[in-house]
């Protein structure tokens, strides 16, 4: 047993040690977080796709700069929402946590040489819940794109509307779609890479109005819930089901693709995307 | 149990007594006619107090009370109706109807949301929730009204879309996802009503819309008050709680400027008078296509554009302020 391990174990573990060390939530095997990073948090033993924060995924994805769009949009509160805790102060501990203003980020930058609108959502902010910050920062990115004819590249991770918003979370799956529309409606490139999880409202919406769908291996994929739907049809599901993988076989998304792929493969769907564009540019 | 079905059940014993009493005054020499004030206005008293300022868990009862009118109540009142079915790749799903319909002189499509009105009806139509093909058929109906430039109306109604193990197979996503992009891209005017639930993501499927009516005690919300307290709460019986936290009431929505326009449903809720309330609701409709009819498609598909994109966008105004502080 290595030294670290007992403290580790001990209740009171010393907040540097549970930076350092990650384990494996489906092999059990305890990861040093640097080497984790090194293999953009795949677990090297068994291939699971750990859950990765946005600004790591901008890290891993993204050329050089990335500009920021949208981030000065800060959520209010807009139901004057209070539960065990008020909605004010649950924002207030998800930006300590996270160390984000709000579940996603979005702005430009390059993959793989092609200037691209990029969007990635983070679990980590309140499970990635779309309210009216996430509806508005991704309405902008589309219209940003749009108007410099740029593809567009959203990673969603996301469990679904966000209650404490109410009908103005729900209104966002509308706002975006009609962002999506339009820059559609152009002739530009939309793709969605959709992480684990995707369910509800967002996989509801823009994340499965894309020309392209790709996914991670063994990302969480559906429209309700796994617990909503064991509970209506009383019984248990089968593990495979709602994955990634269950989705490439009912024909519903595009591709699974391995995080260590992932660059690699954006990189040529931008490419082919770039192919048609010079070419209706040329014929017009 | 229905609250509001077991609050009127009194009401309707002493409707009957005052029938009764009303009857029997008419053959008898005897005057019965204080009894008979006297029990009405007990009457008036208890229909105040029950009615009078409705909690929006009540209202969601209201919204679920079991002789509501349902969309096929409202559409035997067009004067024309041509159902149209299916989705053209699996089935029909029986908890969509939908059509070519004259509204007065209007031709129009018609497609609504239906819930059973008894046990055996709403297994038929899985209790008024939509699978994947059901809305698939909203999809196929929105965009053929669009290709023929007839006026698209909306009866909304579901607890929300189905979440079977069927439905997730045959991508529940995406279907409703094909059906907001459908709506918003739509080159002809939609006025959506909502006359009963508007439960969540299945409700929003129908209802990208020009114009929103709500009924008097519909509600329309981001989740059912059940789903909503078993997600944030994992307990579904807090779900009164969650009906007045999430603001839901056909009141709330015109605030937020969702909804933008509320047709009153007579004491007691549309039940009461299922005709009345029907013939208003097709009015209300009728004056908004009219209103609607003289913009050209792409005037109202910006007009569409900026109404969804301005929800939820003051966060920006009030940023400012917070800006300029100390
Ligand atoms: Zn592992």
């Amino acid at each position: 047993m290595p030294d670290w391990l007992p403290r580790r174990r001990a209740k009171n573990e010393q907040a540097e040690d549970a930076a350092t060390w990650s384990k494996c939530p489906k092999c059990s095997e305890v990861l040093y977080r640097r080497d984790l990073a090194a293999n953009l948090w795949v677990c090297p033993r068994c291939g699971h796709h750990f859950r990765m924060s946005a600004v790591d995924r901008i890290n891993i994805t993204v050329d050089g700069d990335f500009k920021e769009i949208g981030g000065d949009v800060l959520p209010g509160d807009p139901l004057e929402w209070v539960d065990k805790k008020k909605y004010a102060t649950k924002l207030a501990g998800d930006r300590e946590k996270s160390q984000l203003s709000e579940a996603v980020i979005c702005g430009t930058g390059k993959i793989g040489g092609f200037e691209t609108a990029i969007g990635v959502m983070d679990f980590h902010f309140r499970g990635g819940t779309m309210g009216t910050v996430v509806g508005e920062r991704i309405s902008m990115l589309l219209e940003r794109a749009r108007e410099f004819h740029l593809p567009c590249v959203i990673f969603t991770a996301s469990g679904g509307a966000r209650m404490e918003e109410g009908m103005l979370a729900l209104m966002q799956l509308a706002k975006t779609t009609a962002a999506v529309a339009r820059f559609r409606e152009d002739g530009n490139f939309f793709v969605t890479v959709l992480t684990d999880p995707t369910t509800g409202g967002v996989s509801a919406s823009f994340a499965f109005q894309a020309d392209v769908i790709a996914a991670e291996p063994k990302a969480m994929i559906g429209f309700a819930g796994r617990r909503v739907i064991e509970q209506t049809i009383r019984q248990k599901l089968p593990d495979q089901f709602q994955t990634a993988e269950f989705l490439l076989e009912k024909g519903h998304i595009d591709m699974v693709v391995p995080r260590t792929d992932l660059k690699a493969t954006l990189t040529r769907l931008l490419d082919y995307a770039a192919a048609g564009h010079r070419a209706r540019t040329a014929a017009s | 149990m229905n609250l509001i079905v077991e609050r009127e059940r009194g009401l309707l014993e002493l409707e009957k007594r005052i029938a009764e009493l009303r009857a029997a005054n008419a053959q008898q020499s005897l005057d019965l006619s204080p009894e008979i004030r006297a029990l009405e206005e007990k009457y008036s008293q208890i229909q105040r107090e029950i009615f009078g300022s409705m909690t929006p868990w009540q209202k969601v009862h209201m919204a679920r009370h079991p002789n509501r009118p349902t969309a096929a109540d409202y559409i035997a009142e067009f004067a024309q109706f041509d159902e149209l079915h299916g989705d053209r790749h699996f089935r029909d799903d029986h908890a969509i109807v939908g059509g070519f319909a004259k509204l007065g002189e209007r031709s129009v499509m018609a497609i609504a949301q239906q819930r059973g009105r008894d046990t055996k009806e709403n297994l038929r139509r899985n209790f008024g929730m939509p699978s994947p093909e059901g809305y698939r058929k909203v999809q196929r109906l929105a965009h053929l009204a669009s290709h023929l430039g007839l006026p698209i109306v909306t009866f909304v109604d579901t607890k929300g879309a189905d979440p079977g193990i069927g439905s997730e197979e045959r991508a529940q996503s995406e279907a409703i996802a094909a059906c907001l992009y459908e709506f918003t891209v739509a080159r002809v005017p939609i006025v959506a009503t909502v006359i009963g639930e508007g439960g969540s993501g299945g409700a929003l499927a129908m209802s990208i819309a020009d114009r929103i009516i709500m009924l008097e005690h519909s509600y329309y919300s981001v989740a059912s008050p059940e789903g909503c307290a078993a997600i944030l709460w994992s307990d579904a019986s807090k779900a009164e709680e969650a009906a007045t936290r999430l603001k839901l009431t056909a009141q709330d929505l015109l605030q937020f400027g969702i909804a933008d326009e509320i047709v009153p449903e007579p004491t007691g809720g549309a039940h009461r008078d299922p005709a009345g309330t029907i013939s208003r609701v097709l009015k209300n409709i009728g004056d908004a296509l009219d209103e609607l009819a003289s913009l050209p498609a792409a005037q109202l598909k910006e007009a569409r554009y900026q109404k969804y994109r301005r929800i939820g966008a003051w966060q920006n105004e009030r940023l400012e302020v917070v800006k300029t502080g100390p």
